[in-house]
């Protein structure tokens, strides 16, 4: 019993959490921008699966992994785009057309991976992210171990955080964001265009779940393997909602979901069934749901399409 | 004094019915220009199509002189038209400053400046003398202070011709009366008001001018100081209205509704209704005035068997109907019209013909060997369609099609010609126009006469004043005095629905005539 407090308290746990977090925080804060905007957004798994097949595809041809992350961001924006035109568009349903990208995602990802690559299963091994050394955060003793060396991208999704709050409620674009996502014709009545800002916010939510799906395929491994978001695009999900819908709350969600993935991956080597562990962060889920955070109550707008008029 | 706006021969066709027919408005610098009409009359479509919610099929409008084209809100609030929606257009979770300011935000560089915000929100606040906290949120606003913040965002907007939707009808009487010298100090202040409503004592009290619409036409536009509420009712109706109801006496018979210290109450505890004891006898109307939330909801509900009773007994014909279920309480001889048809009376996607049985869909004749006997059902509605005159006469018409009035016929029809033994009419007027009143008021009395005990609840003091034989104030969960109609004045039911004690209100008047000897 003594190994597991160790564990739960170890740096390294802490470090692996917060790699493990990464793609769900920029998923999720993509997921706070769709439904903010009005718009349920159950394809972030989908667009985050497109994400890490792009970016590993682009840094296989250009051997240049960043350019992969602009490649991942584009293609997670085009699926967002084809959800924003079914969901806002032709008002269709939008957990219906999230599912449909989901599936589509997976299948054409498999498809690609073969049609490209002649591979079942997993692509050939691309040139990835490195770790980076932050100078100031390194020589912090405790928090070095944590924070002092990571991949660029865990420290971007932390600045993301901070980025996507003050876009949210600092600026004008933010509180016509608000506003569109709760009540659609009131902001309408003063001039802001619903479609236009419920357009730009799927997009968005694309590009930057897109961007997390990059860190799995070209950060945390070196390719992409079929399916490799393991329904991590519903956990993101999940700390949208967690969170109630702001990006702090979201990060505090995915940082949780993160270090229960870590620990799980810790405490199979003491003899845990591993299916045990795995449900952790799913049954955490659940009962943060239920119980702690109270309801939770989200735009009020969410998942119904704005007819003018 | 000029005209700040025209709208001429304004036409508006919406897939079943002319909403607009060539209506002609217009409107003076700094006057208030009142456009009244029964629901559907055309009003909100006309001053919607000015605000450029809906596009118009035909006609001009000139605004200041120059010819317009609105084709959006956005070129209304440049135009500095505003208005302000039956239906607030309001962020709930947002505060008071950011509705006001969403969509032409004052910004430090790509950023909101909050502070500006703010004091730009107190400035419009003192100089409109319209208090708000500019960073209160909004969902914790009374509905009366929610309506500010759409005055205050139409005035951010630099409006100086602003529209109001019907802004009384959720307002309580206070409320009104705050909104009206609100209206007063705009005016006084160069802005020009239309003001949208179907209750011509407003009108009266308010307005310079008034034009009233009927069926989408323009009947007329008259000076306020020279017409009457007869003369606007007519216009309105199109034909003679009885604003009064007529009645004879009231035969009190046997004791049919008894309450002994019926106490209620709601979710958490609170008392809503405190120790109440009524009787109401057959051929008696009863009315409980008050203003609303005072407990009188929660004593109707109670009644019904719709919510539990914390204390005290409910009789009804003489059975102890304390607990009972909704479904008995009716089936032991009471009808009742709830206060808010949408939510208790109607179900909005159903048929006429359909809403015309609720509550009685599972009994003779309406079933007929455990399924739905449609010739029944579709008689049943003929007939009651026709005694009601609810209109349009289509019974497989969803509910939701029918204006308010009609909506609120559907509902007495159903109740009244069950000839219950206790009627209970909560609130059976509200959002509905003059002629539709005049016909309910008559019902009201009919069922009286034939015998029914009839319980009324009501915000509206001349419906309490006209229809009850002997009125019940309710304040604070608690009947504060039942007298015979003969005792009744406005100025007492007032005074009491504000809390005064009777004994108080007596000791005032006898030194209020005193001093006037």
């Amino acid at each position: 019993m003594g190994d597991v407090i160790a564990m739960m308290f170890n740096t390294a746990v802490f470090a692996a959490a917060l790699r493990m977090a990464t793609p769900l925080i920029f998923a999720a804060l993509g997921g706070i921008f769709s439904e903010r905007s009005g718009v349920v957004n159950i394809a972030l798994e989908g667009m985050m699966l497109t994400g890490a097949f792009t970016a590993m595809f682009v840094t296989y041809h250009t051997g240049m992994p960043w350019v992969g992350v602009l490649g991942a961001m584009l293609a997670g924006g085009l699926i967002g785009l084809i959800h924003a035109i079914f969901c806002v568009r032709y008002r269709a349903n939008q957990v219906v057309t999230g599912t449909a990208i989901n599936i589509f995602a997976g299948g054409l990802t498999v498809f690609l991976l073969r049609f490209f690559f002649g591979t079942a299963g997993t692509s050939p091994s691309v040139t990835t992210i490195p770790d980076i050394t932050l100078p100031v955060l390194s020589s912090i003793p405790w928090i070095d171990r944590i924070l002092g060396r990571q991949n660029p991208l865990v420290y971007l999704a932390l600045v993301a955080v901070v980025v996507v709050h003050i876009v949210i409620y600092k600026t004008p674009w933010g509180l016509r964001l608000r506003a569109v996502g709760e009540h659609p014709r009131a902001a309408d009545t003063v001039g802001v265009n619903v479609f236009k800002m419920r357009y730009i916010s799927v997009v968005i939510s694309g590009a930057l779940a897109g961007l997390g799906g990059t860190y799995l395929s070209i950060a945390h491994l070196s390719r992409f393997s079929e399916g490799m978001t393991a329904g991590r695009g519903f956990i993101a999900l999940a700390a949208v909602i967690f969170g109630k819908w702001t990006p702090l709350g979201a990060l505090g969600a995915c940082l949780f979901f993160g270090y229960a993935d870590a620990l799980q991956m810790r405490l199979q080597d003491i003899g845990i069934p591993t299916q045990f562990m795995n449900m952790l962060p799913y049954v955490l889920t659940m009962v943060a749901l239920a119980g702690f955070i109270g309801r939770a109550v989200g735009p009020k707008a969410s998942g119904e399409p704005y007819i003018k008029g | 004094m000029g005209k700040v706006l025209e709208m001429r021969a304004i036409t508006k066709q919406f897939p079943r019915v002319l909403a607009n027919d060539k209506v002609d408005f217009d409107l003076n610098h700094g006057e208030i220009h009142a456009l009244v009409g029964e629901n559907g009359s055309g009003k909100s479509t006309l001053m919607s199509i000015l605000y450029g919610l809906y596009q118009k099929d035909g006609g001009e409008i000139i605004v200041r002189g120059q010819p317009v084209q609105i084709t959006e809100p956005r070129q209304a609030i440049d135009l500095k038209i505003g208005m302000v929606f039956q239906h607030f257009m309001l962020i709930e979770p947002l505060t008071v400053a950011e509705n006001i300011v969403l969509g032409s935000e004052i910004r430090k560089g790509p950023f909101l400046d909050h502070k500006r915000m703010v004091s730009e929100v107190e400035r419009l606040s003192e100089e409109y003398g319209l208090k708000i906290d500019p960073n209160a949120k909004v969902a914790d606003l009374s509905v009366g202070l929610q309506q500010r913040v759409e005055i205050l965002k139409a005035l951010y907007r630099g409006a100086d011709i602003l529209i109001l939707d019907e802004p009384t009808a959720v307002l309580t009487p206070q409320e009104v009366e705050d909104l009206f010298e609100v209206l007063n100090t705009l005016k006084s202040k160069g802005t020009s008001i239309v003001f949208i409503t179907h209750k011509i004592k407003e009108v009266l009290a308010v307005s310079d001018r008034v034009s009233v619409l009927r069926r989408g036409k323009k009947i007329g536009t008259k000076s306020t100081a020279e017409t009457n509420e007869q003369e606007l009712a007519e216009m309105m109706v199109g034909r003679v209205v009885l604003l009064r109801v007529e009645k004879g006496p009231a035969k009190p018979g046997r004791e049919v509704l008894r309450l002994d210290g019926v106490t209620v109450k709601d979710q958490f505890g609170h008392v809503k209704v405190n120790n109440v004891s009524l009787t109401v006898r057959s051929g008696e109307v009863l009315g409980i005035a008050g203003v609303e939330g005072n407990g009188q909801s929660e004593l109707v509900e109670a009644i019904a068997g719709l919510t539990k009773v914390a204390g005290g007994s409910i009789h009804l014909s003489n059975q102890d109907i304390t607990g009972w279920s909704p479904l008995r309480v009716r089936r032991a001889g009471f009808g009742l019209v709830p206060e808010d048809r949408h939510r208790r009376g109607l179900v909005l996607d159903y048929s006429v013909a359909d809403n015309l049985i609720l509550g009685l869909h599972g009994s003779k004749p309406f079933v007929h060997n455990g399924l739905r006997s449609e010739k029944k059902i579709a008689e049943h509605a003929e007939e009651l369609i026709r005694d009601y005159d609810i209109r349009p006469p289509v019974a497989s018409q969803p509910a939701r099609a029918l204006s308010g009035g009609n909506q609120q016929k559907i509902v007495v029809a159903r109740e009244f010609t069950q000839n219950p033994d206790l009627l209970i009419c909560s609130q059976p007027t509200r959002g509905v126009d003059v002629g539709a009143i005049e016909f309910i008021h008559q019902q009201v009395i009919a069922q009286r006469d034939q015998g029914a005990a009839v319980l009324l609840v009501s915000a509206e003091l001349d419906e309490v004043l006209s229809l009850s034989d002997r009125v019940a104030v309710m304040y604070n969960g608690e009947i504060v005095n039942v007298m015979p109609i003969e005792e009744v004045t406005e100025h007492k039911l007032g005074f009491l629905m504000l809390g005064g004690r009777p004994e108080e209100y007596d000791a005032n008047e006898v030194s209020g005539s005193a001093d006037q000897d």
